[in-house]
């Protein structure tokens, strides 16, 4: 249970760190590791070097961007690569701003991973298990990476190419996400289920859904733990059995903890729930209104 | 079998339950077996070695952490806190420390300086949890006799002693 030996960096600029990635083919990024550490330790993964990113300046913030003129574009939470879980959750403003976010943060893990572990890093790990990079998904935010070759960003969208797999190029490093903020007449909700509180889900599911004068005009679901990467379903033309469109679209898998069977029976369960929970969430919000 | 390079060694500051630690130690030691090995504060314990059990919990800053999946090269700007730190400065025991010997909140004690560390931390932050904030408290950490109800009651009792209750 030790990690290979591989060479370390921990630069000050992300100029520098930049660099180290581009002369580096095998190199890694670390930022909270609590992905990567245990990976490591299992040898699992045996990068070259890591680069430590720990160090670099003003990749710490968590911040609500207020819309463009109009329709509200731009609005939303931007989180730096080296913020961490616990800085999120502890947001009064991205909360207020997408409630989807601590719903789901709240299910990461337990407290003390995730007052070290990167909800960027988890994002670019790209773990279809992880409830992050499915809440991303379904939102439709996206990455910002930059390189050498300069800076580019990522729709959650094209962000997930297979297990633990992103499209992050090896020399870029991921320093923002972008979370769009819950729109007017929206809604969202998450439920899992795990062995233990914190512990990884046998079964995620989140809702975001959009209302108009009470009556649902979109409805789409994203679901951990029961595919290679986060998977949404667009259920509008479901909402009177979202699960079996749910279902239609998903191929849940057998491991250790639960059979594909149960998965399946979880999907049943928690889909039609957790819609009407964000239902009820949209139209909550919309009769008190909303704070910002 | 040809024997590989000698590994490169870092030197590393570590400041540890406020005093400082100079160690030479390759980038992939885990902070847990430097505090054991290189600095010689065995009272962090290595159980699973991959985050689950939360028996290597440490304060890093004033937040729990897993030892076990940070790096010592990593943790060279940081505060380090280990259950040998949570005495109070004329050597009694902490609240945390106090009501874990009052509630039996150990049995073997394997899992006990990760407890202490995370309820300490965990106090600090909400200083009169409910029961079912005390069971949220300490829910990332295995206790493998399953002692959990005086664990649940010594953070409790925790409460009451940081109050200045007797």
């Amino acid at each position: 249970m030790k990690p290979a030996p591989f060479a370390y960096l921990r630069p000050a600029t992300l100029e520098e760190a930049l660099a180290a990635l581009a002369g580096q083919q095998g190199a890694k990024v670390l930022a909270g590791g609590q992905s990567l550490v245990p990976l490591l330790s299992m040898r699992l993964a045996a990068p070259s070097m890591l680069v430590d990113i720990n160090a670099l300046p003003d990749l710490g913030h968590v911040t609500v961007s207020p819309g463009g003129a109009g329709d509200g574009a731009g609005e939303g939470v931007r989180i730096g690569a080296l913020a961490r879980h616990a800085d999120v959750l502890a947001s009064a403003e991205a909360t207020a701003s997408q409630p989807l976010l601590a719903m789901a943060l709240s299910h990461v893990a337990h407290p003390t991973i995730r007052n070290r572990g990167t909800t960027v890093g988890s994002l670019v790990h790209a773990d279809a298990a992880a409830e992050m990079p499915m809440v991303l998904r379904l939102l439709d935010g996206s990455v910002d990476v930059a390189s050498v070759r300069g800076r580019r960003t990522i729709p959650a969208a094209e962000l997930f190419a297979g297990p633990l797999e992103s499209t992050l190029a090896h020399d870029e490093i991921a320093v923002e996400a972008f979370f769009p903020a819950l729109g007017p007449g929206a809604g969202v909700a998450f439920q899992e289920i795990a062995r233990r509180h914190g512990d990884y889900a046998l079964v995620g599911v989140a809702a975001h859904v959009e209302t108009a004068g009470g009556e649902v005009t979109r409805a789409r679901v994203g679901f951990v733990s029961v595919s290679d990467v986060p998977v949404v379903v667009d259920v509008t033309d479901a909402l009177d059995d979202p699960a079996g469109a749910a279902l239609a679209e998903l191929e849940p898998a057998d491991d250790i903890h639960a059979t594909a069977a149960y998965r399946a029976h979880l999907v049943k369960v928690l889909t039609p729930r957790v819609l009407a929970d964000a239902i009820h969430h949209a139209r909550q919000t919309t009769t008190q209104g909303r704070s910002a | 079998m040809s024997i590989p390079g000698a590994e490169q060694l870092h030197d590393v500051r570590l400041h540890v339950n406020g005093s400082v630690h100079e160690v030479q130690v390759p980038a992939r030691r885990l902070l847990s077996d430097a505090l054991r090995h290189d600095c010689g504060l065995t009272g962090t314990h290595v159980g699973c070695e991959h985050g689950v059990c939360g028996a290597c919990t440490i304060l890093v800053d004033g937040r729990p952490v897993r030892s076990c999946l940070m790096l010592a090269v990593s943790a060279v700007d940081a505060e380090i806190t280990t259950v040998e730190g949570l005495t109070e400065d004329d050597g009694s025991l902490s609240p945390v420390q106090q009501a874990f010997s009052d509630c039996h909140g150990l049995q073997c004690g394997f899992c006990t300086p990760g407890f202490l560390t995370t309820i300490t931390a965990g106090l600090a932050d909400n200083p009169d949890p409910s029961e079912e904030e005390a069971r949220e408290m300490i829910a990332g950490n295995l206790c493998r006799c399953t002692g959990y109800q005086n664990i649940v009651k010594s953070v409790l009792r925790a409460a009451e002693l940081g109050k200045g209750d007797e």
